[in-house]
């Protein structure tokens, strides 16, 4: 590994509990391809808008956690943004993490599989997966991107046995097409899928948008109701996949 | 004394064989090897825990109206204006005889306060017309013009230096107008040795103090008479209920209620500002195992003791002035109880009964009293320290202490006093000194000696900050000759208010259950520590600008640039906070005690960091005159920015040897934060616990609630009866807390991740 790699940080969060197993030391980089309509971070679409920062700088960081981490079975997570904008850096940092015995966990929409090379992947542990819509229309409409590239990062995760982890966000009128949830379960199931996550839209990312002065189109856009949120769990565990 | 033959016999002491193990503890007073022979350890998990008995649930049902009263009432029940509260003043008082498997109450009704004008007439006056109440004529004329209160003596001994000090509110919430408390008793004794035997061993250590009559030996001799005269009355108390604790408890329920009578007697004669229980869950585990074990008892029954025991600790009250609850709120008694931690040889003092204290916040529903305390070590049993983690997110009443901390210091028998002071049970007690004003002497060190809010010349005349931007290497030298005047003064203060404590307002039932000779500590404490670790690192790192008023005081100020703030675990800043409590123990070490205590300090304010930030104008770090301090050693809300290991880690910094009374710190985090399921949320809040106190964090309050609950919870009171919240050191039951104190806990940093 390289310690004088070094890559865009937009900031870190030093205790995370949702992003992967236990207690995690979260880092956030910058640079995204696409622009969903709900993007909680969208101060994080520019890669250069953020601080240049040494991956051995970020480990001892890390290194200040690591005894939290390991006691809850949990390690370091990278989100973004898209962390495939920069998978250099991402290696360099799993590896180092690794070394310090940490689970490593890549949230990732998969867009730029074809970027995560074998040494990326033999330094993760999980890979947290965003297919953020099942039919491909719905899918550019609401990103901006082609489905495509990330189904085939999925398959490829399957062929390779990488424990993953499918996320999927519930957002009433864009992703609530319960024979799209249906098709993507079927699929989900064959890859083995370890676990999914239904993640109710929230609006809390809207603040962050008319700070940085880009219309938020899914103002009226309501969370899901209890009840839609369910049900689509249910269709997920009516394919034997496990769900939160 | 004879030690061959045993003081207690064995034949005494039970009913059930076989007979308890180890001799040390029967020739002298030794609770601590009385535990450590007889104690089970429990590594098992919860599974064995008995519900609720009909009995206790009739009896809790009466005492939940009682207090729905009680806040009907404006907080206070009934008062007593008449009697004098003793030992023996009052008649027995119950709740539904027939219900209660635990007795006695503080006078002759449930939550009705007793009378105690010791500490002060004017003080227990102002208490009981706060309330409407008048204290009776008789009273007030016997404490008026006859027999001199503790408030008297301290005003008669205060300095001029100390009156200005207190009334800038630089050194606020000493206990000059009220009971120190903060003193442990050995309630255990009582159970183990019974009365007759404690007062053997009162009257030979009486008698060894026979020769060499000097100023100090006269004191102890009064002392110990005055110690008699309570044991005796604790007898008599006892009796009344129809209990003769003469002699050792013989079995689970009557260690029950002889430790319990022990500590009832304390809270008829002290209205401490802190009344701890100490360290009484495992010794009460060795005589319940018994029982059990010889099929005398079941768990239901074993539970139902301490629940009972439970309630009756939730229902002890005093009267106490407004003042008093502004600094205080929420009528917090620091019932503390100090549970679990580890033997020194390595066993753990984890035992079924640490299990069944903290399972009556599941049978009774969470409260904030007794203060329940988990002492932690790293070596905890794991299904315990998952139990506790599960009983944080459902009730938010624990707080953690580090026993791998402060076990080296204190050993394996001592307990928590009030929120975070260690003390060995029945071999130390500390003078309790409430706090220093860190940042308003910082102010002062800018203004030279003068108050920010009045312009009165309080503090040496020294010579202000003269430029328009303060710079650190300019400001930290007058601040360092600030603080030593300020400790000097604080000093002067709580010497006078403990020598006059002792000899008007002694606390003869909780010595009398001490030994003779014990370590005393002075428990200095300072306020804004994130304050003033803030303001010097903005003046090193960014340049502030101040302002001046027409008075030529600085009164505001206008920072220009970055600057790291505490709590993001930076060390450019967190070396400053480390610095600040190094620097103010010196002085305080340097000073001169009364009665030779040892100094010590902590970094706490309990709720009173909303009254210190109204007393306190604007602040370096941007904080707005009048707005509260970050309470404890909490960073300033909303400037830790980095997540909560981060926060978690500055504070974990401060360094406990010299903070030895203790190093608060308050953590609030939404459910959903801490994981997505209950088994993960246990595990991670079981971890973050391991990491702080791996880390040297000494003191952890959990609060798990989202922030709407606490919204709703102030517009509708009624809905929330039992809502407990954890505070600085104490936990409160949210409903009763000031709108500006519920309004600071809301605005305080909800972690949204851990």
């Amino acid at each position: 590994m390289s310690v004088n790699v070094e890559g865009y940080v937009h900031s870190v969060e030093t205790g995370g509990a949702v992003d992967g197993p236990g207690l995690r030391f979260v880092v956030f980089l910058s640079g995204c391809q696409l622009r969903c309509l709900y993007c909680h971070n969208p101060d994080t679409w520019h890669m250069k808008d953020a601080k240049k920062t040494g991956v051995a700088h970020l480990l001892n960081e890390v290194l200040l956690y690591a005894h939290y981490l390991k006691r809850t079975g949990g390690g370091v997570t990278c989100t973004g943004g898209e962390p495939l904008t920069q998978p250099e850096f991402v290696t360099a940092f799993f590896q180092g993490c690794k070394a310090m015995g940490l689970h490593t966990a890549l949230d990732t929409n998969g867009f730029l599989g074809e970027h995560a090379n074998d040494a990326l992947l033999n330094a993760t542990d999980l890979v947290l997966l965003d297919i953020k819509a099942w039919d491909p229309g719905v899918y550019k409409g609401l990103t901006g991107v082609e489905l495509a590239p990330t189904l085939r990062f999925a398959e490829r995760l399957a062929e390779m046995g990488k424990p993953t982890w499918l996320r999927y966000v519930l957002v009433p009128g864009w992703t609530d097409n319960l024979e799209h949830v249906t098709e993507l379960a079927e699929y989900a199931a064959k890859l083995k899928i370890e676990k999914v996550e239904v993640l109710p839209f929230h609006k809390m990312g809207e603040p962050k948008w008319e700070a940085l002065k880009i219309p938020y189109q899914l103002k009226d856009t309501q969370p899901p109701e209890p009840e839609l949120i369910a049900h689509v769990k249910e269709i997920f565990v009516s394919y034997g996949l496990k769900t939160v | 004394m004879d030690r061959v033959t045993p003081q207690v016999l064995d034949s005494e002491l039970s009913l059930a064989r076989p007979a308890f193990a180890g001799t040390s503890w029967k020739h002298e007073i030794n609770v601590r090897d009385f535990i450590q022979n007889n104690v089970t350890p429990y590594t098992g998990d919860e599974t064995f825990l008995a519900s609720p008995t009909e009995r206790t649930l009739a009896l809790w049902k009466q005492v939940l109206k009682l207090m729905e009263e009680e806040r009907a009432k404006k907080g206070t029940l009934d008062m007593d204006t008449e009697i004098v509260s003793t030992i023996t003043s009052h008649e027995p008082g119950y709740i539904d005889k027939p219900l209660e498997q635990i007795v006695g109450l503080q006078t002759d009704k449930p939550l009705k306060r007793a009378l105690m004008p010791f500490g002060g007439i004017k003080i227990a006056e102002k208490a009981a017309a706060a309330y409407g109440y008048k204290v009776s004529k008789s009273v007030h004329d016997v404490f008026t013009y006859y027999r001199k209160t503790h408030n008297d003596g301290v005003f008669d001994g205060y300095t001029e230096n100390v009156r200005k000090a207190r009334s800038a509110h630089l050194l606020t919430g000493l206990p000059d107008g009220y009971g120190r408390g903060r003193i442990i008793g050995d309630y255990r004794r009582v159970a183990l040795y019974g009365i007759d035997r404690l007062i053997e061993d009162r009257k030979v250590q009486h008698a060894a103090l026979d020769h060499n009559i000097n100023e100090e030996t006269i004191r102890l001799r009064e002392e110990l008479s005055e110690q008699l005269r309570a044991l005796n009355e604790l007898k008599a108390m006892a009796a009344s209920y129809g209990c003769d604790i003469s002699k050792p408890a013989r079995n689970a329920k009557e260690a029950v209620q002889w430790t319990y009578f022990g500590y009832l007697a304390s809270v008829k004669e002290q209205n401490g500002a802190a009344m701890s229980l100490g360290r009484v869950s495992t010794f009460l585990d060795i005589f319940i195992e018994r029982d059990l074990d010889a099929g005398l008892i079941t768990e239901t029954e074993a539970q139902e003791y301490i629940d009972h025991l439970i309630m009756k600790l939730r229902m002890i009250r005093f009267a106490r002035t407004p003042e008093y609850n502004d600094l205080f709120s929420g009528d917090p008694v620091w019932v503390t109880e100090s549970i679990g931690g580890m033997g020194i040889d390595g066993r753990t003092l984890v035992t079924k009964t640490s299990f069944r204290f903290l399972h009556t916040l599941t049978n009774l529903g969470p409260a904030p009293e007794p203060n329940l305390t988990v002492l932690w070590s790293n070596n905890l049993p794991d299904a315990f320290k998952k139990y506790c983690a599960h009983m944080s997110i459902t009730s938010s009443a624990i707080q953690y202490e580090n026993d791998d901390l402060m076990r080296p210091y204190w050993g394996d028998d001592y307990g928590i006093a009030c929120c975070v002071s260690a003390m060995r049970i029945g071999k130390q007690m500390q003078f309790f000194g409430a706090r220093a004003n860190l940042a308003k002497t910082l102010l002062y060190a800018i203004n030279g000696g003068r108050d920010e809010i009045s312009g009165k010349q309080v503090g040496p005349a020294m010579q202000p900050v003269s430029g328009d931007v303060l710079k650190f290497d300019e400001v930290m030298p007058k601040f360092d000759a600030m603080m030593d005047y300020v400790a000097q003064t604080y000093m002067d203060a709580l010497n006078v208010i403990h020598y006059m404590h002792d000899k008007y307002c002694y606390e003869r039932i909780e010595m009398a259950l001490h030994d003779r000779d014990i370590l005393r500590t002075m428990a200095c404490g300072i306020a804004g520590l994130s304050i003033v670790t803030d303001s010097l690192s903005a003046m090193k790192y960014a340049t502030v600008k101040v302002k001046r008023d027409n008075r030529g005081l600085a009164v505001d100020f206008e920072t220009e640039g970055e600057y790291p703030c505490y709590g993001n675990n930076d060390d450019r800043v967190d070396a400053i906070a480390v610095d600040l409590v190094e620097r103010f123990m010196k002085k305080l070490k340097n000073l001169k005690t009364y009665r030779n205590a040892m100094p010590t300090q902590s970094i706490l304010t309990i709720t009173s960091n909303v009254v210190y930030g109204k007393n306190t104008g604007t602040t370096p770090d941007g904080r707005k005159g009048g707005e509260p301090f970050a309470p404890g050693a909490n960073p300033m809300h909303g400037r830790d920015k980095k997540g909560a290991l981060a926060s978690l880690s500055s504070v974990a910094k401060l360094p406990y040897q010299h903070s030895q009374d203790g190093i608060s710190n308050t953590f609030s985090i939404i459910p959903g934060a801490l994981g997505k399921t209950n088994h993960g949320r246990k595990d991670n809040l079981a971890g973050l616990l391991d990491g702080y106190f791996m880390s040297g964090g000494h003191h952890l309050n959990v609060n798990v609630f989202a922030r709407e609950t606490l919204m709703d919870a102030m517009d509708h009171p009624e809905k929330y009866p039992q809502l407990t919240i954890r505070v600085s050191g104490y936990a409160v039951n949210f409903i009763k807390l000031t709108r500006e104190q519920q309004l600071d806990v809301i605005h305080r940093t909800f972690h949204q991740c851990v």
